[in-house]
């Protein structure tokens, strides 16, 4: 009964949908308060309906019943209740109900959450957030229900994948949904602010916490991917520029890019025509992330749970939403009041330049994403584009970013003093130097890209770094003092350096794990040995275990540096009888921020006939900083979403004074 | 300079323009030159023999593998074959296949064929998906003749 109970609140959800943008429009044409709180219930009725199908179909997992279709194809009864539980997001029909969930969700805190907003923008952004539930909820009901029931329900369940079998897989998706779908809010929130022809500075500031959420968890969804394709897939990459990699990586760029505009808009009263461009495109990228991996329009190593023939639906609601989206705003962007003059030297100016290049950025790796598929429409010819590519045009547009970052907020608004700025960095850009030389001496061949990349990074920290004592010391305080009003600034600016140190970190970390990393693989009888970058990994024994749902072969290799034991390393092959696949299992020893990792191979036949394992391992220096680097940024974001300037229902007091510019912070 | 804009409004927009133009510019000529040696063609083996690809070149080579072709030595050299319908390659490894390499099922290989004929791929793509196949090795098979559909790719495998 569950399941039909699931599919009748679904089928709730998509009407209550319609009826959501019915209401609110409503309520915005007539100026009726009562409508506009009927279309806000609907929003909070379609989430409470998404929720229970998502439960229901929660429950199927949960109980093997697999006389649902989804269940039977992604589960299996002897699977560990955990990834039960995951398996729901597992499949196209089950993460597309995850998709639904969250933007319902976003819906009805919208709805129910957000004070302040006038309550014409209100109810039109409520409208359009219903239009989107209309298209998503109406896709998973009529074309991709995961709550069908199958007529003969076979005993045993297909299972899951076991690569997703994993906890960072398991819980990746809900991160990088609830950040694409986050970005919806804003695209509301754009979409709203055309139709009542008004973007001003108190809109940036609306729009800022929902983006800013957005981002966070965006960050800590792709941050969890590339680890899990970092110690999952057994060679050790974290990023590869592959379609879907860069699917959930151009809304997060078009949103860092919207962060600062916004920014632009709420202090300046400036770029608000950029501003709401941009949070169209972020979820657009969003939806076109979506389409781009459950499609599999573009060969992909990555893709999962693949149907092209939905994938034609996903890109007409794509192409209807964002289409709609942006007539709207070629029809109204120009009415919109013109934003104020600045000079071209100011932290507005210099947030311009960083918007240019991140825009530049996010098109050079929109353009290399899909030129296999114009190449394709226009000559026929099945061509991929390498990763080469997206190094040499993301790269340097991003080191140009990289290079003016600490800049930017050392120059007040307004009217800046570029010189005054550069010099106060000097500190910052004497260490960068020094760590550039040093590397490029000291790392392997005289690698000028990885040395050009620790000086950007150490340039970075230790620029913002300076700017963080900067504030503090304000011309001159004493050491205590400083203390004081480093605790005493704003949250805002606490986290916008935490989120510039983070990705300073991420820098430092990327270049000396792609210059510094070193590969060996052996074949190992047992009793052998060999060495990666000073450790000796000796092969002790290779067992057999048994694990819930799989059967394993075990190595037991002694790391030790010079003679003394470092540590224990236990590398699996597993075999899942009920998928017949075979997946390895990483073992990986941490030493600070550097990682060993090693990789149990396929059996062979060593010298003499004995048994022997090719045994990989990799010596990856510093690779932790990739993932506590955005880990960092997140928190950032955290911390700054914290601040009560940005607090839901406080906006409504600031709106009176945030037309007249403020005073540079 | 009389034929600057007048206006301050007009004069700022020009500037803006004039900073933007030559970063777009320059982003735009940098994906054009990146791209040209990025791109790597993919290819069936009857495909390729079709084309002639030079020694060299890297492509990325895609069909099934032959059953009962798979070689593999101590020090980790791996030998296979990979065929379409019409024609067929002997492809050579240097290191660990994927977990879900499998002889009869489909593979792509991406490397360069050597002089002698005999294609040196440098990396075997791995899929995570044991029901996936790269759309452009389904439309080789199916130019072929050899698609079966997708369910039964998968069945012959095991």
């Amino acid at each position: 009964m569950t399941a039909e109970f699931g599919s009748f609140a679904l089928v709730l959800a998509f009407a209550l949908s319609l009826a959501q943008v019915g209401l609110s429009a409503g309520g915005r044409w007539r100026g009726s308060a009562a409508l506009s709180g009927a279309g806000e219930g609907a929003a909070a009725g379609a989430f409470i309906c998404t929720a229970v199908a998502f439960g229901c179909l929660m429950f199927a997992f949960v109980t093997s019943d697999f006389s649902v279709a989804n269940v039977a194809q992604n589960s299996h009864s002897a699977k560990p209740l955990f990834y039960k539980i995951t398996g729901v997001w597992g499949s196209h029909e089950g993460s597309m109900l995850l998709w639904c969930l969250a933007l319902t969700g976003y819906g009805a805190v919208m709805a129910l959450v957000a004070g302040g907003l006038p309550a014409r923008l209100k109810s039109s952004a409520v409208a359009v957030q219903g239009g989107l539930g209309v298209l998503f909820l109406g896709y998973t009901v009529f074309a991709s229900n995961p709550l069908m029931r199958l007529a003969n329900p076979p005993v045993e369940g297909h299972s899951l994948n076991p690569l997703l079998q994993d906890p960072f897989l398991a819980i990746h998706p809900p991160f990088l949904y609830s950040g694409y779908v986050g970005m919806s809010v804003v695209f509301s929130l754009a979409l709203a602010a055309l139709i009542e022809g008004r973007v001003d500075a108190a809109w940036a500031r609306w729009v800022r916490p929902w983006a800013l959420a957005a981002w966070s968890l965006l960050t800590i969804g792709i941050m969890l991917g590339s680890f899990w394709s970092y110690y999952v897939l057994g060679w050790g990459g974290w990023w590869s520029w592959d379609p879907v990699e860069n699917a959930s990586f151009m809304p997060w760029l078009a949103a860092t890019a919207l962060l600062h505009s916004a920014t632009v808009t709420e202090k300046r009263g400036a770029l608000a025509g950029w501003t709401v461009f941009l949070g169209l495109v972020a979820f657009t990228f969003s939806m076109l992330g979506a389409f781009l991996v459950r499609s599999g329009v573009l060969t992909s190593v990555h893709a999962f749970a693949i149907d092209p023939a939905r994938g034609i639906l996903l890109l007409g609601i794509l192409g209807f939403a964002a289409g709609a989206g942006f007539v709207v705003f070629a029809w109204r962007a120009p009415s919109l009041a013109p934003g104020g003059l600045f000079a071209p030297i100011s932290r507005e100016g210099a947030l311009v330049l960083n918007n240019l290049f991140l825009a530049a950025a996010t098109a050079a790796v929109l353009f290399g994403t899909l030129f296999p598929l114009i190449r394709q429409a226009l000559s026929g010819d099945a061509v991929s584009v390498g990763p080469p590519y997206f190094d040499r045009t993301f790269a340097p547009l991003m080191a140009a970013v990289l290079l003016i970052l600490p800049i930017a907020p050392l120059m007040p608004w307004k009217r800046a003093d570029l010189k005054g700025a550069v010099q106060r960095l000097w500190v910052a850009a004497g260490l960068a130097v020094a760590t550039a030389v040093l590397t490029f001496a000291l790392a392997r061949p005289g690698q000028a890209v990885t040395a050009l990349g620790v000086a950007l990074a150490v340039w970075l920290i230790a620029g913002t770094l300076t700017e963080l004592v900067e504030r503090a010391r304000g011309g001159g305080a004493k050491v205590g003092d400083v203390w004081r009003r480093l605790s005493q600034l704003p949250r805002g600016a606490w986290g916008m350096s935490l989120a510039h140190i983070g990705l300073g970190l991420f820098i430092l970390g990327a270049a000396m794990e792609t210059s510094g990393r070193i590969e060996a693989a052996k074949v190992l009888g047992l009793g052998d040995s060999m060495s990666v970058a000073g450790y000796q990994l000796a092969l002790g024994k290779v067992g057999s275990v048994d694990g819930a749902n799989y059967t394993a072969e075990r190595a037991t290799l002694a790391v030790t540096r010079n003679g003394a034991p470092v540590c224990k390393a236990l590398p699996e092959r597993r075999f899942y009888p009920a998928s017949q696949q075979t997946t390895s299992r990483v073992t990986i020893c941490v030493r600070g921020l550097s990682d060993l990792y090693m990789v149990l191979g396929e059996p062979r036949t060593g010298a003499g006939g004995q048994p022997a394992w090719l045994i990989r391992a990799y010596w990856n220096p510093w690779v932790r900083l990739i993932w506590l680097g955005p880990l960092l940024m997140a928190f950032g974001g955290g911390v700054s979403l914290s601040d009560r300037r940005l607090r839901f229902g406080l906006p409504r007091r600031a709106a009176a004074t945030a037309a007249v510019p403020e005073p540079a912070e | 300079m009389s034929f600057l804009p007048k206006s301050r409004k007009a004069r700022r927009r020009l500037a803006a323009v004039a900073i933007a133009a030559p970063i777009l510019a320059a982003s735009a000529a940098l994906a054009f030159y990146a791209l040209g040696d990025s791109v790597s063609f993919f290819y069936s083996p009857s495909q390729a023999r079709a084309a002639s690809v030079p020694a060299g070149r890297t492509i990325e080579l895609g069909g099934l593998v032959a059953a009962g072709s798979l070689r593999k030595t101590p020090d980790g050299g791996i030998a296979f074959v990979v065929a379409d319908h019409r024609d067929q390659d002997r492809v050579a490894y240097q290191g660990e296949l994927p977990d879900l390499f499998r002889e009869g099922q489909g593979v792509v290989a991406k490397g360069s064929f050597r002089p002698d004929g005999v294609f040196q791929a440098s990396e075997i793509l791995a899929k995570h998906d044991e029901r996936y196949m790269p759309r452009e090795l389904v439309k080789a098979l199916k130019a072929s003749g050899e698609w079966r559909g997708q369910a039964q790719t998968a069945v012959n495998g095991q």
